[in-house]
């Protein structure tokens, strides 16, 4: 019941917080682009203008009930400053408007006093309970309209074309990731495991043609030699399928057996309620693999981080490190690898690599867990 | 010297009762899950147990879970892993308990039965058999922390060898030196580590566990 009024109090509080705000944001904005400024500041102010956008889309889809359009992914900044703008005149006037209603009863009660020899009457009390449930209605028809406002201007449910070109492309992605996997086991097979028993199978046939008992175990340790290496061989490509520690232990002891395995030290911080399905895991212990082998090859780092958490919905890694930054997906295939690993999943990727800079890389997936 | 052995596929199993009993061991008993591996362990306190780090009803790490889980009812009991592939948690996880008494193989390494044989044999004298991929895995990582850090690049070299479960007549003879050269490394290992004197094979265990457990930099 009282809702509405809470949602209102917040609204007129974040719409009082977007004032400095946003005469920081135009400071900076202005210093940046005359003075050549670091971009470091402007970009962190428009990091807190994205998290409050977030934070007041997520309230409005909570209001309008309009769960599973999917996680907040706003069009552009420029769309949240927009927003941010227009929040914070309708945050608090609309919490003006609303205080209409007390000051209204007030003056209802002050002119019982300036008449004291009226009856206090039916009249009297009707009105003021008429003043109750108009201040209501009023506040939770406020209440949703903010949240259209901010549903409609930070306009993060995609039109349905949007969303089908986006799933025919993650599609797309999908197909062309599993078609590359599978021609690289199939030449991984073909090189490796196929070729050691051809060739022990010629080292054993020698032996049967063999009368030199010398030559015969010369021949025999060959083919012993070349079992053990199609052994190594398979187990390698066992492990590029699916690791057996992934089975084993879920995603947490997977990528700790692999953070053990990395030459930088990895600080591992994961924390999940349950297990989440065979294919997700795969696909976000691949990435973190991933990521971890670009840490190991390319960043110079002296400490990295992994970071596994799920919340609304969302599965979210990240994995970071202290060394040089510059991270280019343009460049290298891993970034490129990762991403289409996660848009198979409706999963994004996030880089965060400033040259000189510690890189971090983030990673969503969306899971029911 | 009695053995526990359990593995799933058939044909393994057989092979490896066949093996092991023409070397002088007497199978005890040999399983294909864990549950019934559990209840072989303790029933039997064998001298020694080769297990398949893979086994039903889990098909996952069930035969890692049941070896430590009889190492924390039965401390020490001697018990030699199997599996297709290697993993250094796993290693650290066998160790952990610093009682001794275990080893890590890759499958593969049963093919070279007079290894194989040596090593369930120095398992079941309490020494360690970490597999030459586990310690491989190790050498790529560079370290940091101290005591570790202190050890020069020979010390480190045998250290790993002793990781292997290498005696230091072994050692020396890999290395081509006298065994006495490997003596002296070893104390300045043990030294470096702050191992106090005590028995050789219980110093050794806690070596490697040190350099299972050092931490990358």
């Amino acid at each position: 019941m009282f809702e509405p009024v809470v949602g209102l109090l917040v609204n007129a509080a974040t719409g009082l917080a977007a004032w400095p705000l946003l005469v920081l944001l135009g400071i900076y904005a202005g210093l940046t682009h005359l003075t050549g400024l670091d971009r470091r500041p402007l970009d962190r102010l428009l990091g807190m203008v994205h998290t409050l956008a977030g934070f007041q889309h997520g309230r409005a889809v909570r209001v309008l009930d309009r769960h599973g359009a999917g996680p907040y992914r706003p069009d552009g900044i420029r769309r949240e400053v927009g927003w941010l703008a227009v929040h914070s005149v309708a945050g608090p006037a609309c919490l003006i408007l609303l205080a209409a209603f007390p000051a209204a009863a007030d003056v209802i009660w002050n002119v019982r006093v300036v008449e004291p020899d009226r009856p206090i009457s039916l009249t009297f009390t009707l009105s003021l309970l008429a003043l109750m449930i108009a201040g209501w209605m009023t506040a939770s028809y406020l209440h949703t309209a903010q949240a259209r406002l901010a549903h409609l201007m930070l306009g993060c449910e995609p039109s349905l074309a949007e969303r089908v070109r986006e799933l025919t492309e993650s599609r797309a992605a999908a197909v062309d990731t599993l078609a590359a996997e599978l021609r690289r086991i199939e030449r991984d097979l073909h090189d490796g495991a196929q070729a050691r028993l051809i060739a022990m199978r010629m080292s054993l046939g020698m032996i049967k043609g063999e009368k030199d008992p010398d030559r015969m175990r010369e021949l025999a340790g060959e083919a012993w030699e070349s079992a053990g290496q199609a052994l190594a061989d398979l187990r390698h490509v066992v492990r590029g399928i699916h690791p057996p520690v992934l089975a084993d232990r879920g995603l947490a002891g997977a990528i700790q057996a692999t953070a053990l395995l990395c030459p930088v030290p990895v600080e591992v911080d994961i924390v999940l309620p349950a297990r989440p399905a065979a294919p997700v895991e795969s696909a976000m212990y691949f990435a973190a693999a991933e990521a971890l082998t670009n840490v190991a090859k390319h960043s110079g780092a002296g400490q990295a981080w992994v970071r596994l958490r799920h919340s609304a919905g969302m599965l979210r890694l990240t994995v970071g490190d202290d060394g040089r930054g510059g991270a280019d997906p343009a460049r290298g295939t891993g970034l490129d690898g990762i991403r289409s690993r996660l848009s198979a999943f409706d999963g994004r990727l996030k880089l965060d690599s400033p040259p000189e800079g510690s890189t971090e890389l983030t990673m969503e997936l969306p899971c029911v867990l | 010297m009695r053995v526990v052995i359990a593995e799933d596929l058939a044909l393994l199993r057989d092979g490896l009762v066949r093996l092991l009993s023409a070397h002088g061991f007497q199978v005890v008993e040999a399983v294909d899950n864990g549950p019934s591996l559990l209840m072989a362990l303790l029933r039997h306190r064998p001298d020694v147990a080769v297990i398949d780090v893979r086994l039903p009803p889990t098909f996952t790490d069930e035969g890692l879970q049941t070896a430590l889980e009889a190492r924390r009812r039965l401390p020490g009991l001697p018990v030699l892993i199997l599996s297709q592939y290697v993993e250094q948690l796993y290693a650290r996880e066998l160790l952990s308990d610093r009682s001794g008494g275990v080893g890590y193989l890759l499958k593969d390494r049963v093919g070279d039965v007079e290894q194989f044989v040596e090593a369930v044999r120095r398992v079941a004298a309490g020494g360690t058999a970490m597999d030459a991929e586990v310690i491989s895995q190790l050498l790529t990582r560079r370290v940091r922390d101290e005591p570790l850090g202190a050890l020069t690049p020979k010390e480190r070299e045998v250290l790993s060898m002793m990781a292997e479960g290498l005696s230091n007549a072994a050692i020396a003879a890999r290395l081509f030196v006298t065994d006495k050269a490997i003596g002296k490394h070893t104390n300045n290992i043990f030294a470096k580590l702050g191992l106090p004197p005590s028995e050789d094979q219980n110093r050794r265990v806690m070596a490697v566990l040190a350099y299972l457990e050092a931490e990358p930099g």
